[in-house]
């Protein structure tokens, strides 16, 4: 690709061709400022505030948008830009609520912060506040469209990154807004509660439903025994919001800080993780080597892509695995295993599962199967986002907990396969690595499917088990899906071969690392970081392949029997059936 | 219908050239109504309407009552063009069914032009002068 | 049996009538004093012919037209004229000023148009082929397809210096010329009819007029740039277009000069109808694009450009409808010939809807270069009711007003800009002193505030702040303050807004603003509305010396609020009063006056 020659500043600038003004900014450490922009989406330059001049024109071009062209000489701030950028900025704020005390996004907002970047002190226009309702019908996120500044991120995000459609706008000119797609609620609309509209919405309009204060009150109440676990993916990322660089492994002090917080036991959904592979692994043996059921088995652990499968593509139910995802599975081992083992009544257990991710909080309540132990198996399921605040207001300096604080192993110690769920691939990689086993009765010499790794947003290839060949596919963005699915579908309609034995689906860009309830600001980069934590995890643990994990082994032999036994499948399996797109 | 090739095209271009000759150089009457929207909304078809009635009323049968697109005239619509043998092409304005009657019977009967209703011809045509300039 | 002479005398309502009546009467006695009553015909015309010199006399068949007539003329005129057949020559209206805007090879002049664009418009039945073949119709296509290489049209339209007439001015063969380079499996041409400016038809009026000449231009960009499908857009508000954009074609497919291999050529070329909803937004060319993709349509930043990336992400060459009745001209009589005409940097002709307090409201189409002045006193024939000048507004929502000081400056797009305005696509509203400029720019602040689509913060937000503001001054609620917040937020849209539409937004009010602060500033100052026109400000009240007691005010007022006995004065309740302005209207004797 040809290179470009300009100037930015006066500094003389060389970038690929098709950069845009913002990319080369940043490269030179020149900051433009923006608001709608987000490097996951295609620039849908609606806000204006990035505006620079080039020489030579009297218009102003939008630097998120526009590529640099031969010669170029972009100034991005003088006085007038600054003018512009600021009217812009007060304008915004003209519609915009004036309440960030009680706002979920106060002190980590981006129109906060370019107010107070800008210095703004006062409001100099007429106020015009919309009165727009507030929709909490899924349970998971709810939408503030009152705070919104329409900059088209979630709708992006929801059309084009999931494919879902559940967002839209609506509504022209001033009484635009953002909606459920035909305006019905967001509970009755299509949304698969992934929770990437808020991680990427830069305001609080888009936001985690927040159940911290029902925690705290099970936390104080004496007749509840609090337990608590902790997702692959939440230790990599919650370091974040307490200065921590992306991809710093903070298990210690994440288990140490949940101590604190008055847990009586703390799990790790990592071992539940291990547990689903033991169960999902062996699913996939019976369905591969024996041919007892269809082929490919797709995986189940994501709930947004349940959610998505049952309303989109009911036709893969019975491709799906019936494995629970893995806190499920440690919620119920909690209020049954854990529960006879301690000779605690389960009504007594209060199970909270800490996930990168707003679609458990409607998983936890999803079907009839999630109160196998005869209560809700898991009570409450908090975003990373909602323990940072929980350990912020508990007064908990995080940075300086010890990094040794150890988990309740009977349901916590995990292997390295069980860590890796958190990144797109890894649980293709772990029921691999256990499926050897269950195959060929040996252990593999390199534990490491580089293949399935990375942020492709499918990735194919073939694996070769003792002369069998495993074609596996591994996809996340929910976007990526349907092509993966119209091969299978393909394949189906020509009674041949299946296009795949395996497929690995999360719906969240990365894997669970980029999950909707991670910490503010997550890009590709971060993801990278996040999910090389999650790959030196797995490389420091003593055990990499599930089947090597004792407490997973022990529960087999004390309370489940094997594998896919009577016994697991009444604890460790659901089912799924098709749902219309549009409740009412 | 036959598709057209080069040769079609002259063909046809040649007879419909001489058609439109024919209009201006033949024996008989032609009504041209600006059946714009601006023309029909101020009134064009009922000024049709009119138009036919009152020719069939005086048993002409060598009057043609045509349409046309806007003339551009719009303070004065519904516009009409009325084309007589021997008579200068004229441009009436303002045509409600009464002016029509008048017109037919006065114009196209009576040869003499209708009061206070005549527009000056908004402009040349870059294709009739080429037209003009070739003869 | 026919006359052999008519005499049109001007009698339109905008003619000095007295002085016409005088000359028609002295030219029908004259006419009967020398005998020729029966073959002279003296007539009452229905408008003014004068091109501002009135009263105006023209002489039929031969169209000669005399201006500045009086009555003593009358002799002269029958004798030397009509009796000896010489023109008299010191009452022609002197042509070589007005032909300076023509080519040469044009010599018959009327009202100084000249109608390429408009050429078959109210000449040609627009519902039969035929007659456009007759006229030369489809000729410019066999011309591209069996003469010229693609190239070579993009010359031609390169010489004549076309300029794109939706309103950005962008030269058309520089367009054609991206979107042929661009190598693509298929590529697109739009026709944009979207025309959604208040005021303006200029669009409408082509299409029901003469719909083949936009068809053949875009077969023709077709074989120029290799695009084997076209699509017109168009507002769904106008079914006759429509209509008669379908029924053309199908007499185009039928004919074999649309469809494939057209005229016997391997080269493939069809049309489709789409319909806009008719969103003023719409006809941006990338909201346009993705309403015909089926999406809402909302602007996108450019680049890349249609040229490049356009309908379904292929290359895209979208004009405005009067580009298109433009081109099939340029091709026969050849880029240079339309190149004459216009300005240096203006070519050719321009469509405008006139409209406003102007005598003749119509469609005209106007070599570029020709002045206000002539468009409004001579074209226009005249102000409204003789009211005095104020401004014009050209280019509809986008643009701004033009005061009496440029009346005489030349059109074209350079100058247009330079003054605060635009050419726009072609709406011209001509306003008097009757026409307040604060509520002129409320008038199109309302329009673009609706109109906006939502997409970006400063033309959502700020259109609506913006329009309040000079709503409040309006009301005489405004203060020096507000004024300056309409600049900042004025820049701030011009600078910030995504597409044209909030870029120009501002345009009207800070146009007002620069030529007629003086009139804001009465409204905020001394709360009065000089043009009597925004209603918050204005007192009505009755003049006790000349009211005589008709009680005529009274019943007219929808409030009631006027009392007075019989032949008593009458007085107003300035409490109740909702100044509709009826009593003002009514009143036969002037006794009425509003502040
Ligand atoms: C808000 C807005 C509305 C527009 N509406 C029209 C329209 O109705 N018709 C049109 O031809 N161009 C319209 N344009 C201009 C088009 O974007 C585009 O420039 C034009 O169609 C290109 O054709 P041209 O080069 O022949 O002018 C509009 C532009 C804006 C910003
Ligand atoms: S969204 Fe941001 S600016 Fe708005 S109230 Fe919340 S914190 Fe404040
Ligand atoms: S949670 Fe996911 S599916 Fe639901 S609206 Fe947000 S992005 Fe769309
Ligand atoms: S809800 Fe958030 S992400 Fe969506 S448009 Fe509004 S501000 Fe942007
Ligand atoms: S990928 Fe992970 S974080 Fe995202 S929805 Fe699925 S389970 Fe939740
Ligand atoms: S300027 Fe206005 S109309 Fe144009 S994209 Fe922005 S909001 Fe929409
Ligand atoms: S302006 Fe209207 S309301 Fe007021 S007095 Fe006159 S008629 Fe009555
Ligand atoms: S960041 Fe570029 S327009 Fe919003």
């Amino acid at each position: 690709m040809k290179n470009i020659k300009f100037e930015i500043n006066g500094k003389a600038v060389t970038v690929k061709e098709g950069t845009t003004i913002l990319k080369a900014a940043q490269k030179v450490n020149i900051k433009v400022p923006t608001l709608c922009f987000h490097p996951d989406l295609p620039a849908w330059a609606a806000c204006g505030i990035c505006v620079v001049k080039a020489e030579g024109s009297g218009k102003m071009l939008r630097a998120c948008s526009t590529p640099v062209e031969e010669g170029m000489k972009i100034l991005t701030h003088d006085p007038e830009i600054i003018q512009v950028r600021r009217t812009v900025i007060e304008l915004i704020l003209s519609t915009h609520p004036n309440d960030c005390l009680q706002c979920p996004r106060n002190l980590n907002c981006e129109l906060q912060r370019l107010a107070a970047e800008f210095g703004v002190r006062e409001l100099p226009f007429e106020q015009r506040l919309r009165n727009l309702p507030v929709d909490n019908t899924t349970g998971s996120i709810v939408l503030n469209p009152e705070k919104c500044v329409l900059c088209g991120r979630c709708a992006k995000v929801c059309q084009q990154m999931q494919n879902v459609w559940a967002l839209e706008f609506i509504g022209r000119g001033e009484k635009t807004r953002i909606a459920p797609a035909a305006d019905v609620s967001l509970g009755e609309s299509p949304c698969i509660k992934c929770g990437q509209c808020s991680a990427h919405c830069p305001v609080g309009a888009i936001y985690e439903k927040d159940e911290t204060r029902e925690v705290f009150r099970a936390l104080q109440n004496p007749d509840m025994h609090c337990v608590v676990q902790i997702a692959p993916a939440v230790r990599v990322a919650v370091g974040e919001a307490f200065g921590f660089e992306p991809g710093t492994l903070l298990t210690g002090k994440t288990y140490a800080a949940l101590r604190q917080m008055g847990f009586k036991a703390i799990f790790d959904t990592n071992f539940g993780a291990d547990l689903t592979i033991m169960e999902e692994a062996s699913e996939f043996v019976e369905r591969f080597a024996r041919g007892h059921g269809e082929l490919p088995l797709i995986t189940s652990c994501c709930p947004a892509w349940v959610d998505y499968m049952e309303k989109f593509a009911p036709d893969m139910v019975p491709n799906f695995s019936s494995a629970k995802s893995p806190h499920e599975m440690v919620g119920v081992m909690a209020k049954t295993y854990y529960a006879k083992k301690m000779g605690l009544d389960p009504k007594k257990i209060f199970m909270v599962s800490i996930m990168p991710c707003t679609a458990k909080k409607y998983e936890v309540g999803r079907s009839k199967d999630m109160f196998s132990s005869g209560q809700q198996d898991v009570d409450i399921s908090l975003t990373t986002r909602e323990l940072a605040r929980m350990i912020k207001s508990a007064g908990i300096d995080f940075a300086n907990l010890p990094d040794d604080e150890t988990c309740d192993s009977i349901l916590g110690n995990y292997t390295g396969a069980g860590t890796i769920f958190g990144a797109t691939g890894g649980v293709m990689e772990a029921a691999l690595r256990t499926a050897y086993h269950m195959v060929t009765h040996k252990e593999l010499e390199d534990v490491n499917f580089m293949a399935v790794r990375g942020l492709d947003g499918v990735k194919e290839a073939t694996i070769n088990i003792e002369g069998k060949e495993i074609r596996i596919a591994v996809a996340h963005w929910m976007c990526n899906i349907e092509t993966v699915l119209d091969r299978v579908r393909a394949a189906k309609k020509a009674n041949g071969e299946p296009a795949y034995h395996f497929i690995e689906v999360m719906a969240c860009r990365g894997g669970c690392v980029g999950g909707g309830g991670q910490p503010y600001g997550a890009d590709d980069e971060v993801r990278r970081k996040r999910a090389a934590g999650l790959y030196k995890d797995d490389r420091e643990c003593g055990a990499r392949c599930s089947h090597q994990n004792p407490q997973v082994q022990q529960i087999y032999t004390d309370f489940l029997g094997s594998p896919l036994s009577q016994q697991a499948h009444h604890y460790l399996h659901n089912k799924y059936q098709a749902k219309p797109l549009y409740r009412k | 219908m036959t598709k057209l090739n080069r040769e079609g095209l002259a063909k046809l271009r040649a007879e419909a050239k001489s058609a439109w000759q024919a209009r201006a150089t033949g024996t008989g009457a032609q009504i041209i109504i600006g059946m714009g929207t601006c023309g029909i909304a101020a009134g064009a078809a009922k000024a049709w309407a009119a138009f036919e009635d009152e020719i069939a009323k005086n048993k002409l049968t060598d009057v043609q009552v045509l349409q046309t697109g806007c003339m551009g005239l719009c303070y004065s619509e519904p516009t009409v063009e009325v084309r007589v043998p021997d008579m200068p092409p004229i441009i009436y304005g303002k045509v409600d069914a009464e002016v029509a009657r008048r017109i037919v019977r006065k114009h196209i009967v009576g040869k003499l032009l209708i009061n206070d209703h005549i527009y000056d011809r908004p402009a040349v045509d870059a294709f009739a002068e080429k037209a003009a300039g070739k003869k | 049996m026919a006359f052999k002479n008519y005499i049109l005398v001007c009698s339109g309502s905008n003619c000095d009538v007295k002085r016409a009546a005088a000359v028609h009467d002295a030219l029908l006695k004259e006419v009967r004093d020398q005998g020729v009553e029966n073959e002279v015909q003296v007539l009452k015309s229905g408008s003014c012919m004068a091109l501002g010199q009135c009263p105006g006399v023209k002489i039929l068949p031969e169209e000669t037209l005399y201006v500045n007539v009086q009555p003593e003329d009358a002799a002269t005129i029958i004798t030397q004229h009509l009796k000896q057949g010489r023109p008299v020559a010191r009452l022609l209206f002197d042509r070589t000023q007005t032909s300076k805007y023509f080519p040469p090879d044009v010599t018959t002049v009327h009202q100084k148009q000249l109608r390429i664009v408009l050429r078959n418009c109210g000449v040609i039945d627009p519902e039969k082929i035929e007659e456009y073949i007759a006229r030369d119709g489809y000729a410019a296509l066999e011309k591209a397809l069996f003469q010229m290489k693609p190239d070579a049209v993009i010359d031609e339209l390169k010489k004549s210096g076309l300029r794109g007439r939706g309103g950005g001015g962008f030269p058309t063969w520089q367009k054609w010329l991206f979107t042929k380079k661009v190598a693509a499996d298929q590529k697109y041409i739009i026709c944009n009819a979207d025309e959604g400016d208040p005021g303006a038809y200029m669009d409408r009026s082509t299409l029901e007029g003469d719909p083949h000449s936009v068809l053949e231009a875009m077969t023709i960009a077709g074989y120029t740039v290799g695009a084997s499908q076209g699509f017109i857009y168009i507002r769904a508000e106008y079914p006759l277009a429509i209509n008669r954009l379908n029924l053309a074609i199908k007499q185009a497919r039928e004919r074999g000069l649309l469809g494939k291999g057209i005229l016997g050529s391997g080269f493939d070329f069809d049309i489709e109808l789409r319909l806009g909803a008719g969103a003023f937004v719409c006809g941006e060319e990338t909201a346009l694009i993705t309403s015909i993709e089926g999406n809402r349509g909302m602007p996108s930043p450019r680049p890349p450009y249609p040229a490049v990336k356009g309908l379904w992400e292929k290359p895209t060459v979208i004009n405005n409808v009067e580009t298109w009745a433009a081109i099939p001209v340029i091709l026969l009589k050849g880029g240079d010939w339309f190149g004459k005409i216009g300005t240096a940097t203006s070519k050719g002709t321009k469509v405008f809807a006139l409209t406003g307090k102007v005598n003749n409201c119509g469609l005209i189409e106007v070599p570029m270069g020709i002045t206000l002045r002539e468009i409004i006193y001579e074209i226009g024939g005249g102000m409204l009711n003789g009211k005095a000048f104020k401004a014009v507004q050209t280019g509809g929502p986008s643009g701004g007003v033009i005061t009496k000081d440029h009346l005489d400056m030349p059109i074209d797009y350079e100058s247009l800009a330079k003054l605060g305005s635009i050419m726009g696509s072609g709406g011209m509203i001509v306003m008097d002193e009757d026409d307040c400029m604060v509520d002129v720019s409320k008038f199109y602040l309302e329009f673009t505030v609706d109109e906006s689509c939502g997409k970006c913060a400063p033309c959502r937000i700020g259109g609506r702040t913006l329009y309040n503001l000079v709503d409040k001054i309006s009301k005489g609620k405004g203060t020096l303050d507000d004024v300056e917040q309409i600049r900042t937020i004025g820049l701030a849209m011009r600078k910030a807004s995504l597409c044209g539409l909030g870029q120009t937004a501002p345009n009207p009010a800070i146009s007002t603003l620069k030529y007629f602060e003086t009139e804001y500033l009465a409204h905020i100052n001394e709360k009065k509305c000089p043009a009597g026109k925004c209603r918050d400000l204005l007192t009505f009240y009755i003049l006790p010396d000349k009211c005589i007691g008709c009680t005529l005010c009274a019943r007219r007022c929808p409030v009631s609020c006027i009392s007075g006995d019989r032949r008593q004065v009458h007085v107003i309740d300035t409490v109740k009063c909702i100044k509709c302005g009826e009593c003002y209207q009514a009143c036969k004797f002037g006794a009425v006056s509003r502040t």
